[in-house]
């Protein structure tokens, strides 16, 4: 709900002065609105229209950064409800969390765990992001805890405590890596506001329903506190998915500042399927951050693929460079495959032939980020496509033979491709997985 | 001070689809299974009517799978080896209330089994088993479309899901689901266009759109999943601002596509995961139907949807 031109012109001076250097206020406030032009260069403006113009300038979504110079991630600024629309900017942060009730040596032990929890997918890195701390026991257990996860990773930190003075001694001993503290609540709002003011650390806010978060992030906000996560509780997965969904509204669609926070979940379940599956919900329903406890590769691959998947840019599909890419120990005689420039054509058809072990080359054919089967139905992956990639990419140059294999489901082509490229056509299988049983069973 | 709520209100209604026929409809069906009717968005239940859950359909096919994980088989020990028993095994042991079941017998490089001997295999199959059946041909369309009509009549009246249309193959394929009182897959590309337009052309033959289910092209976690979960989003959309040509509900072949995925071929956790979590992705999309493979990926989504729709 952005002002119109004749929203923003009513707040300015109407005297046409010209000093911002167009004719009138009227064309100033419909640059303004265009965001053509600074404010600043009106000098006669109220100081009270200045803030509300720069208020509404503010996206409605609160970025804030959680982690410090060294390892930091960005979370908020979001700006759509459908990731078609635009696109989901942020990707959540993963965390665990880690309760000071295990011994030194379990939380050692997780947390080597959790730092070798990357992956790499279609050419991108997957990461976890950060570690909770919970505290259950004494303060003096609780700080132990603290310098202890301080010294076993990099990622950011979470410090989780109800008792305050135990989290401002937690703070102060973490405060270089810029924590996030949890969490502020109506009883100890302006305890943990002051903590989290002095230090300069983001804070969580918790209250289960709106109005309640609402007075808290006004508060919060009035005392300069105004890097804010949201969080409705332990609730049910459909009411948390409500809520996150009310909040995005809100937001966006109502330009609701005291909402216009990112928010934070918690995943309470021990079975790791059952966990996995609330938080894809709420990594595909607006979550900013989720926090769950299994720290096993094979659920938290799951779930990094699928914030990988959501976060996705629809309006650019991943993709590689067009390249002739030589896999292995080539030589001149080594077979020469031909699929795409989209990301996942080109990284399962490389999965598969590294699996071979029979040195190839792949050709990924620019199909501005296309898959095989779409590329060929829009003809950026026909014969005379393909041709031109061939002599771009200096393939007769570099080979000592006539073969090109191509994928199974454009088999069609053969016969053009054979004709214009002067190659002989290899039809190659219609699935990836089939590519080792066939290089190993080629000439 | 109160929070103004953001509620959506839609004028559009998702198609009501009902899967099975009991005896008193001239079927034979022990249970019926009923799906689409919902006036929101995927579990906004305060904002519209929400009166039937997803729900999930066991995979089985009319031969022994030839490229299915071997994990995979192992989770249906020996029936695997008896089509028959195998189906029988969903239902009695696993509590299946519907079966997918794909004609990939028929397949000139499957076993090029007759239309004869498909159509006998369904009837045999409906007499073994009393729950509603999804029923596909094996993807070559010519032998599709010599088998599906026979396999339709066989199970006249017992108020299957046939599938799948397509935009250039639907003719043959409607007319018997028209004729036989079922209801049809209509297929597309990942292409909001071409489902709208094939939802045309298959009601421009008489079959109403309250009898047709979309299969939007699914990709499993990880591969191409976002494409169809975001052009479900925006048919969903479509449809309950009111263009009731994209009001039908959605299935998604969830197990087929999942364990393609490589990591579905790392361990069997893996795999079952990555199952799960394509499947629980998708209801957030708003799919209707899935159709999975692993007895206890299906038994872990299946919970996960009992949880959602207790609020």
């Amino acid at each position: 709900m952005a002002l119109s031109g004749l929203d923003i012109y009513k707040l300015l001076p109407k005297t046409n002065c010209r000093e911002c250097g167009l004719a009138t206020c009227l064309a100033f406030a419909m640059q303004l609105a265009k965001k053509a032009v600074a404010i600043e260069k009106c000098p006669f403006i109220s100081a009270e229209s200045k803030m509300i113009l720069e208020t509404q300038a503010l996206p409605p979504i609160k970025p804030v950064v959680l982690g410090n110079e060294n390892l930091k991630f960005e979370i908020g600024n979001e700006t759509v409800m459908f990731r078609h629309e635009e696109k989901f900017r942020n990707p959540t942060g993963i965390g665990f969390i880690i309760d000071d009730s295990l011994s030194d040596s379990q939380i050692k032990e997780r947390l080597d765990k959790i730092n070798e929890l990357k992956f790499e997918r279609v050419g991108q890195l997957l990461e976890v992001n950060l570690v909770s701390l919970k505290q259950n026991k004494d303060a003096k257990r609780y700080l132990e805890a603290v310098k202890l996860v301080l010294n076993s990773t990099v990622l950011p930190v979470i410090l989780m405590s109800d008792d305050l003075d135990a989290l401002k001694q937690a703070a102060e001993i973490a405060k270089e890596r810029k924590p996030l503290l949890y969490c502020a609540t109506k009883d100890n709002f302006t305890q943990i506001g002051a903590i989290a003011k002095e230090f300069q650390l983001p804070l969580v806010v918790k209250a289960e329903d709106f109005d309640s978060l609402t007075k808290l992030t006004k508060e919060l906000s009035s005392i300069g506190v105004s890097n804010l996560i949201l969080d409705t509780g332990i609730k049910s997965a459909t009411e948390k998915i409500w809520d996150l969904t009310q909040s995005r509204r809100q937001a966006l669609r109502k330009l609701n500042r005291a909402l216009g926070y990112p928010c934070l979940t918690i995943v309470d379940k021990e079975d790791p399927y059952e966990e996995a599956m609330e938080a894809a919900a709420y990594i595909a329903k607006y979550s900013a951050v989720v926090l769950i406890k299994g720290i096993q590769a094979w659920e938290i691959l799951s779930i990094l693929t699928l914030r990988q998947n959501i976060y996705t840019d629809p309006q650019k599909p991943l993709q590689i460079e067009s390249k002739l890419y030589p896999i292995g120990s080539v030589n001149q005689s080594s077979p020469v495959l031909i699929t795409t420039n989209f990301s996942l054509s080109y990284f399962t058809v490389l999965g598969e032939v590294e699996a071979s072990k029979v040195p190839s080359y792949i050709l990924s054919v620019d199909t501005q980020g296309m898959s095989v089967l779409t590329a060929w139905a829009a003809e950026k992956f026909n014969a005379e496509c393909i041709t031109k990639s061939l002599d771009e990419h200096g393939v007769k140059n570099t080979i000592n033979h006539k073969n090109l294999i191509i994928p199974g489901y454009v088999a069609v082509i053969s016969g053009d491709l054979a004709e214009q490229s002067g190659f002989e056509i290899i039809v190659g299988p219609k699935e990836a997985a089939g590519i080792p049983a066939f290089l190993k069973n080629l000439n | 001070m109160e929070t103004q709520l953001v509620l959506d209100k839609w004028p559009g209604v998702i198609s009501t689809v009902v899967i099975g026929a009991k005896k008193e409809e001239s079927g034979s069906r022990s249970n019926i299974v009923t799906i689409g009717g919902q006036s929101s968005l995927p579990l906004l239940f305060k904002e519209g009517a929400i009166p039937n859950k997803p729900r999930v359909a066991f995979e089985v096919w009319d031969i022994v799978p030839q490229d299915w994980h071997n994990e995979l088989l192992s989770a249906y020990g020996e029936e695997i080896n008896d089509p028959l028993g195998w189906a029988q095994k969903c239902v009695n042991e696993f509590k299946a209330e519907i079966l997918y079941v794909r004609m990939q017998g028929a397949h000139p490089d499957f076993g090029d089994r007759s239309p004869e001997d498909s159509a006998k295999f369904i009837s045999t199959l409906l007499d073994k088993v009393k729950v509603p059946l999804i029923i596909t041909g094996s993807g070559d369309n010519t032998k599709d479309n010599l088998v599906m009509p026979l396999v339709s009549e066989a199970a006249k009246n017992e108020r299957c899901i046939i599938g799948s249309a397509v935009q250039d193959n639907y003719k043959t394929i409607v007319a018997s689901v028209l004729a036989d009182g079922h209801s049809i897959i209509a297929e597309s590309p990942i292409d909001i266009n071409i489902a709208k337009q094939l939802n045309i052309l298959i009601s421009d033959m008489g079959l109403p759109l309250e009898r047709i289910v979309m299969d939007p092209t699914i990709g499993a976690l990880g591969y191409g999943l976002e494409y169809a979960y975001s052009i479900m989003e925006r048919a969903r959309l479509a449809a309950l601002s009111g263009d009731k040509t994209l009001a039908s509900p959605f299935i998604c072949f969830v197990g087929q596509e999942a364990w393609r995925a490589k990591e579905a071929k790392g361990s069997i956790e893996q795999g079952i995961m990555w199952e799960t979590i394509t499947a629980s992705s998708f209801i957030q999309s708003g799919a209707d139907l899935l159709v999975m493979r692993h007895p206890k990926a299906i038994e872990k989504v299946s919970n996960f949807i009992e949880t959602l729709f207790r609020g």
